[in-house]
């Protein structure tokens, strides 16, 4: 017989601390199939975020750091100017990107560092119990907003790739989802895009996936998937929202 | 022991049905047991019909499925 | 060998030191009294063939030398008290993970946003804690542009010896003084390559660096860990000066620019046939309790002198467990005394 899958060598053969059905793991799995496939496992850096993937280095099988909550671009930044032929890359949470940490990366945008950044996106804060995030859509309930999140009180989501767009530092923006073997698949791809727009030195992109969260919801796996493709693509656009790196300059 | 087409490590499985949903031949099912942490762990329940498409393993958060074909 | 000698601002002799040390990656934001330095380092940095960036805030820059430690760069932020205090949670994180880096502070009025004059109001700030968890920094307290930069590069080496952030504890007055200082290449110890920065895993197995430590036990492990540590510090780092301090009735205790001062008023009252000594702490933290013990014994008295409404003189009590002996003369707020201030003080308390 022909092995036509098996685990990637960026993924350590350890039993996760995700949920049944947690995007985390999804992506977590696609990111280690990309480092495989471009063949930089032996030079990547990446940086956790305080959040359900702060264990992300019990995971991947490469040089994991951890950052303190938010600053993982700033980290990431230092890293790839002091080692700029590595891979570098962050992978934070709506809390640690688009919270307590828009400043680094807005900033980290606007310099155009040379990173990868994979933003997950899961409408709430799942470590610390299911809290609102900035991603968290209008009348979802989450634990400080148990009657449904009221705009007049907590304003609206935050599109962090339509944000960071408007930055001429950006240069490569998509959003995803990781919802059926398709979109995984596009999400698979955006993401070896966007290491690979680092290895082409292009500058600073990122990619949104937006992932099913079934505990801190109230869901079952398979409709924390439906909700992903049926609700929070009706806030949360797929697909890209910036390419520069076609014309952007090494 | 054969090699078979689908290899599922069961202790890392949570049950979280996506492979079973998004299997296109309905290969996979629940199986009767649980393993070590509780969970209900799934197994393929007609390799007959699996044609080693690698959705289940495209699916699994787990990283618990290998996928093998028939030369 | 050293350099030749030149008139350097305080500011710009540390950036300079740093350089001259190694430092290979800058990372700062502006705030009185210390834009000098990264001024200085914007253009020097870059001619060093090192990175140099104006971050966002003084909560990213620290982010940012946390993250040149990983790499393996020997890595600097400068700022001033509130910017110091932005940096708190990141010093804490780089202790946890022992990370080694310099800090510099050249401290200002406080608290809040205070006035841009010099001040000695950090030291509770710098010695104990200033940011969450059992840690220490070791904390370095210069009295002149000349010991401003040779502490930097000594900075540097115990920082990446200990593998723990180093404070260079400084202020608003020194930071701007213009002083001639001469750069040596005084060599250290060399020090084993660094084993635990990340720098891709190729011929090795993959590294972590961490301060989250959920086993149980692990956490507690870890800080039993950084006291030993800290303890070897205490034991093997300990800086000071003592000055006409052998038959001395009245000692003064004060460091950095105060320390200097002092020295003026005990010449002034020695003129005048007061026995007059300053024991000046130049590592705060480890303090140097038996020191002053030792040198505080023959004496009648002591003052303590600081820029502040009373901080280090608590490790001075500390020290001697003889209350009566201690006075204290403060000026916070910015408030800088002359040698003749401090040597009236002086006659009061010896009445």
């Amino acid at each position: 017989m022909k092995q036509v899958y098996c685990r990637p060598e960026s993924l350590k053969d350890n039993a996760n601390s995700y949920c049944p059905g947690c995007g985390h793991g999804i992506v977590h799995r696609i990111v280690a199939e990309v480092i495989d496939e471009l063949g930089v496992r032996e030079k990547t850096i990446g940086i956790a975020p305080v959040g359900c993937a702060v264990f992300a280095y019990d995971y991947w099988n490469f040089d994991v750091t951890e950052a303190p909550h938010g600053r993982p671009p700033a980290v990431a930044c230092a890293i790839k100017r002091v080692l700029p032929d590595r891979v570098v890359f962050t992978y934070q949470g709506d809390g640690d990107l688009a919270s307590i940490g828009t400043n680094e990366i807005i900033h980290s945008a606007n310099r155009s560092d040379n990173i990868t950044v994979i933003f997950i996106n899961n409408a709430n804060y799942g470590m610390t119990g299911g809290q609102m995030a900035p991603t968290t859509l209008p009348g979802m309930k989450t634990t400080t907003t148990q009657n449904g999140r009221d705009v007049k009180v907590s304003g609206y989501p935050v599109r962090v790739c339509e944000l960071l767009a408007t930055l001429e530092g950006t240069r490569y923006l998509e959003r995803v989802m990781v919802t059926d073997p398709a979109n995984i698949n596009k999400a698979k791809k955006a993401i070896k895009k966007a290491f690979q727009a680092q290895l082409d030195r292009k500058g600073f992109s990122l990619v949104e996936v937006l992932s099913p969260c079934p505990v801190n919801w109230g869901k079952s796996p398979l409709d924390g998937l439906k909700f992903v493709k049926e609700e929070m693509t009706k806030y949360f656009k797929l697909g890209v929202i910036k390419d520069e790196t076609v014309q952007s300059q090494a | 022991m054969p090699e078979r087409k689908i290899k599922i490590d069961k202790e890392r499985c949570k049950g979280c049905l996506y492979c079973i949903e998004f299997c296109p031949r309905k290969s996979l099912v629940v199986g009767k047991g649980s393993n070590a942490r509780g969970y209900a762990f799934v197994e393929i329940n007609d390799e007959g019909k699996c044609t080693s498409c690698a959705i289940c393993a495209l699916m699994c958060p787990e990283a618990a499925i290998e996928v093998r074909k028939d030369k | 060998m050293k350099s030749a000698k030149q008139l350097m601002k305080g500011n710009e002799a540390i950036a300079e030191a740093a350089i001259l040390a190694g430092c290979r990656f800058y990372a700062g934001y502006p705030i009185t009294p210390q834009n000098q330095i990264p001024e200085y380092m914007s253009w020097r940095m870059p001619e060093a063939g090192g990175s140099f960036i104006q971050a966002e805030s003084e909560l990213a820059a620290i982010n940012m030398v946390l993250g040149a430690s990983v790499a393996g760069a020997r890595a600097m932020t400068s700022s001033s008290s509130p910017g110091i205090s932005l940096k708190q949670e990141g010093i804490s994180y780089m202790a946890g993970m022992e990370l080694p880096a310099l800090i510099v502070n050249m401290q200002r009025g406080g608290p809040g946003l205070g006035n841009i004059q010099g001040s000695q109001a950090d030291y509770f700030q710098s010695v104990k804690g200033g940011g969450h968890g059992d840690y220490r920094l070791i904390t370095l307290s210069p009295s002149t542009v000349q010991e401003a930069a040779d502490l930097t590069a000594e900075a540097f080496y115990l920082a990446d010896k200990y593998r723990n952030p180093v404070l260079l504890l400084s202020d608003g007055i020194l930071g701007q003084m213009i002083e001639p200082v001469e750069f040596s290449e005084k060599k250290f110890p060399k020090l084993p390559p660094k084993d635990y920065i990340l720098d891709g895993c190729e011929g090795r197995k993959p590294r972590n660096l961490f301060s989250l430590m959920m086993a149980p036990g692990a956490l507690e492990k870890h800080n039993f860990k950084l006291a030993a540590k800290y303890a070897e510090i205490e034991s093997k780092v300990r800086k000071f000066e003592s000055y006409k301090t052998e038959d001395a009735d009245i000692l003064i205790i004060a460091n950095g620019i105060i320390g200097r001062i002092s020295k003026g008023a005990a010449n002034l009252l020695r003129a005048s046939g007061v026995k007059c000594g300053v024991f000046r702490p130049i590592t705060l933290w480890p303090f140097p309790y038996s020191e002053i013990k030792a040198a505080a014994a023959k004496a009648k008295k002591v003052l303590v002198v600081e820029q502040n409404m009373g901080q280090m003189v608590e490790d001075v009590r500390l020290a001697l467990l003889d209350d009566s002996k201690v006075s204290f003369f403060g000026r916070p707020g910015g408030g800088c005394p002359v040698p003749e201030e401090i040597a009236d003080k002086v006659r009061e308390i010896m009445k």
